[in-house]
């Protein structure tokens, strides 16, 4: 077992610590995983059911101030308009204290794997926000549909992610409606196949699977009972559901328009062999390597075959397995995970997070983040963000991560560390002589700090 | 091809030969032509039915029952106008605006996003062919010595359009980097061994310092603050931030610059949503035209998508994936004021697979003309090391 626990905190976790000792072994990493959830336990994040209905009240509110406006009610339009603003504002500090919460929760955790997992699959399972009054719903998303099902079965987490109402509005089944169901009305509604097309090419089977339009269009059709209703909640309307057999992939399902055939449809993706593959290959490039080792891939394909799709059981094998331990350290740190390390190695105290006012949240943590090219929660596609380290170290994410090294720590920890006791911090037993130079050679703190932050030492993984 | 592995592949050869030259105080020389080339990416799938209606067809109005209900100013007598592109008017007018129908990249069939824009960047067939990089950073290519400058991919992505061997500048107005030359010192130590993180703040430093001693900003701004289409327009968004920066270096010694707009995926509510790409889309030309001044006159500009939409409306008052659209060009140096087509036509029959508008050209025939025109490459250097494989056809006339 080539388990190292430098290796193990910065490659497969969030980072060094002054302040928290990293996992023991492999073996922990797991019992951790698979234990209770401290960490949301102590920084919570509320999970999307408590708070969609705040979504269908903007919604209300909003349709309420047009009504008045049309109707050329001056002094109600002011009211809901001040209703509406307040509504808003509100809903942004919602949005802000879940992304602080985030930061805060991969610096301080202990179960440092669960958070990189949360990160991988809430990006795997991307949602964006499509209106600005849910734009707060997108981590509540995570929170509910991916954080609690990361170490479980795959199929439970492919139901939970793409059967969620933000996953149904955002790439637009919710609105998909079967072409001879009732609520076609004759024509006036028909299919979206948005989902449908995302779900193979990025969520299970991928690209390069060999799969066709005719699959897309019959597991879109398959899945136009999936709704959301006007409270923000999952339902399966039968009125919209397209009447008669699906064939998706070779696999025909049921006559009947239930959400029980799209269950089964979703639980046979979920275990395909191209499933297996194209999960496998993903993990192995996020946490190892842009372009993994063969074996790797394929040692995870066959733990994720043999158990079908338990997701636990393929991490086991990827701690487990010799080119994950490469002392080579392949993968840079995007954007979000360099800010989380940073902040675990300068042991930030939480509460100058969570009390930071609007303005200094922008300057900190939410532009420098924008410029480095990794905007929170707002990826361009469904996609999600790059793996390559090239894709995320050009001239300008650079330029943002060196801005934010040498300008930001001093405003989050006035009290700095030595630049000379940061580098181990920082580092631990893996500074290069070079970056200790630099450390030391810095004529201020706040310049050490920012040598030892701007290093590729740190900034790989 | 896996998407990753591909990006991962051009991005690794450019920057490494990205970095050395702007190095060297050499490195602004003087470029290999005097016109200019901005090609513009619009991520989403633009609907090119929408943008220039085929008004005169008479099986169009039946497929967009909704779509298309608020009208536009007329072209040709033939394509209309979405009224959100009406501010191009004068342009229109003035030759200086033209579009080009039922193009398409050679994609097919999947009508995925990320495929489809692949393709349209690397300029090829398939994503199989074992290619490595984007089509202007071939062009680039096949000028020996270019200075970094004379291309520039612009906006906080990575563009594979101009990932590859030949340098290039890559830069987000947003950033900053002001180092004291102690400070530049040690970065340069702690990154010395690492040449993606050397090369790249390499590449920063060299483009801050470029910015810093030019005055080509400055003249942007005035002359923009000079032109009254500007004061139409808001100066936040990104894309006017990106138009501005890519004129400043436009009017320097920059010759070719590329950036993205996104928001043209609208399969539900498109009289909204393509509204507003749309009005992106015309603030971008327009401060472009008043940023480059007298430049513009030297300038084409391309905006090209990944894949036109579905011919019919879908259920939800949008569009969904099809397969061919238009190309929307401009500048100083084109030949405007034309559709360019071979139309298909929109009767069942002449749609490409029964749902979508049929491609009568490829859309790198276009861009390959536009190069042909702006610099003077030769034909048979595009068909073979530009867009490998393409057979460019007769001369479309984009360019005076």
């Amino acid at each position: 077992m080539p388990f190292d626990p430098t290796i193990a905190t910065v490659r497969f976790g969030t980072g060094l610590s002054p302040l928290i000792a990293g996992p023991v072994s492999a073996e922990a990493m797991l019992a951790a995983l698979t234990g209770p959830d401290l960490t949301a336990a102590e920084w919570p994040i509320p999970t999307y059911p408590a708070l969609a209905p705040d979504a269908g009240a903007m919604r209300t509110l909003i349709r309420a101030r047009n009504q008045a406006r049309a109707e050329g009610q001056a002094a109600r339009v002011a009211a809901l308009e001040a209703d509406v603003k307040a509504t808003r504002n509100a809903n942004r500090e919602i949005g802000a204290a879940a992304f602080v919460t985030t930061l805060i929760r991969g610096a301080v955790t202990t179960d440092v794997l669960r958070e990189r997992l949360t990160a991988f699959w809430a990006d795997h399972f991307t949602v964006k926000a499509t209106q600005g009054a849910i734009r707060h719903l997108v981590t509540p998303y995570v929170e509910e549909a991916i954080r609690p099902r990361v170490a479980g079965r795959f199929a439970d987490l492919l139901r939970a992610a793409v059967t969620h109402p933000m996953m149904l509005l955002y790439l637009n089944q919710s609105a998909s409606v079967g072409p001879t169901s009732r609520a076609a009305n004759g024509g006036r509604r028909g299919l979206n196949e948005n989902l449908a097309r995302e779900l193979l090419e990025l969520h299970t089977i991928g690209v390069g699977a060999a799969y066709g339009q005719d699959d897309v269009r019959e597991l879109a059709e398959l899945l136009t009972g999936l709704s959301v209703d006007s409270a923000g909640a999952f339902g399966f309307d039968p009125r919209k559901a397209e009447p008669g057999a699906e064939t998706v992939l070779g696999v025909t399902y049921g006559e009947a328009a239930t959400l029980e055939n799209v269950v089964a449809a979703l639980d046979d993706i979920a275990v395909h062999p191209a499933t297996a593959q194209h999960i496998a290959h993903k993990l192995a490039v996020h946490f190892v390597a842009d372009t993994p080792d063969p074996a790797l891939v394929d040692a995870l394909a066959a733990t994720f075959a043999e158990t079908g799709g338990d997701l636990a059981a393929v991490y086991a094998t990827m701690l487990a397995h010799p080119a994950a331990w490469a002392p080579e350290r392949a993968k840079v740190k995007p954007p979000v995970a360099y800010l989380t390390s940073a902040l675990r190695a300068l042991a930030v105290p939480p509460q100058v997070l969570t009390g930071l006012a609007r303005r200094d949240r922008i300057v900190t943590l939410e532009r420098p983040l924008r410029i480095m090219g990794q905007d929170w929660e707002n990826p361009l596609g469904p996609n999600g963000w790059p793996e390559d380290a090239a894709a995320w170290i050009t001239p300008q994410g650079m330029a943002g991560r060196i801005d934010w090294a040498l300008s930001v720590p001093e405003i989050l920890r006035p009290d700095l560390p030595d630049p000379r006791d940061f580098v181990r911090d920082a580092l631990g037993d893996t500074a290069p002589e070079a970056v200790i130079f630099a450390a030391g050679a810095a004529q201020t703190r706040a310049e050490g700090v920012a040598m030892v932050l701007s290093s590729p030492a740190f900034q790989r993984r | 091809m896996d998407r990753r592995r591909f990006l991962l592949t051009g991005a690794a050869l450019g920057c490494s030969a990205a970095a050395s030259p702007l190095l060297t105080p050499v490195a602004f020389a003087s470029a290999p032509w005097d016109n200019r080339l901005v090609v513009i990416i619009l991520r989403g799938a633009m609907d090119g039915l929408d943008a220039v209606r085929p008004l005169g067809d008479a099986n169009w109005a039946g497929l967009r029952p909704t779509l298309g209900s608020e009208p536009g100013p007329d072209l040709t007598g033939f394509f209309g106008l979405h009224p959100a592109l009406a501010p191009l008017l004068p342009l229109w007018t003035a030759g200086e605006v033209g579009f080009a129908h039922a193009v398409s990249t050679p994609y097919r069939d999947k009508r995925s996003h990320f495929d489809g824009q692949d393709i349209l960047e690397a300029g090829v067939a398939g994503l199989d062919g074992g290619l490595r990089d984007g089509w202007l950073n071939r062009l680039m290519q096949t000028v020996p010595g270019i200075a970094a400058e004379t291309a520039y991919a612009l906006g906080r992505e990575q563009l594979l359009i101009l990932t590859g061997a030949a340098p290039v500048a890559a830069w987000s107005p947003e950033a900053r980097l002001r180092l004291s030359a102690q400070t530049r010192d040690l970065i340069e130590l702690v990154q010395h061994d690492d040449a993606l993180f050397r090369g790249a703040s390499a590449e920063a430093l060299a483009i801050v310092d470029a910015i810093a001693d030019s005055d080509a900003a400055d003249a942007t701004a005035a002359a923009m603050a000079e032109d009254p289409m500007m004061a139409e327009i808001p100066q936040g968004g990104e894309h006017v931030k990106l138009a501005a920066f890519a004129a400043a270096r436009l009017r320097g010694d920059t010759r070719i610059a590329s950036f993205s707009i996104g928001g043209w995926d609208t399969h539900q509510n498109q009289v909204n949503g393509l509204a507003r790409s749309l009005t992106d889309l015309t603030d971008t030309i327009l401060t472009l035209k008043a940023g480059l001044g007298p430049v513009w006159g030297k300038t084409g500009v391309i905006c090209m998508t990944e894949f036109g939409r579905t011919a019919r409306e879908n259920g939800t008052r949008g569009t969904d994936h099809g397969t061919a659209g238009a190309l929307i060009y401009a500048g100083g140096a084109v030949h405007g004021r034309q559709v360019i087509t071979d139309w298909p036509g929109l009767a069942e029959a002449d749609l490409y697979a029964g749902r979508d508008l049929l491609p009568t050209r490829d859309v790198r025939a276009h861009a390959g003309w536009m190069m042909r025109g702006l610099f003077g490459i030769e034909t048979g250097l595009i068909e073979s090391a530009v867009f490998p494989g393409l057979q460019m056809g007769a001369d479309p006339g984009l360019v005076l």
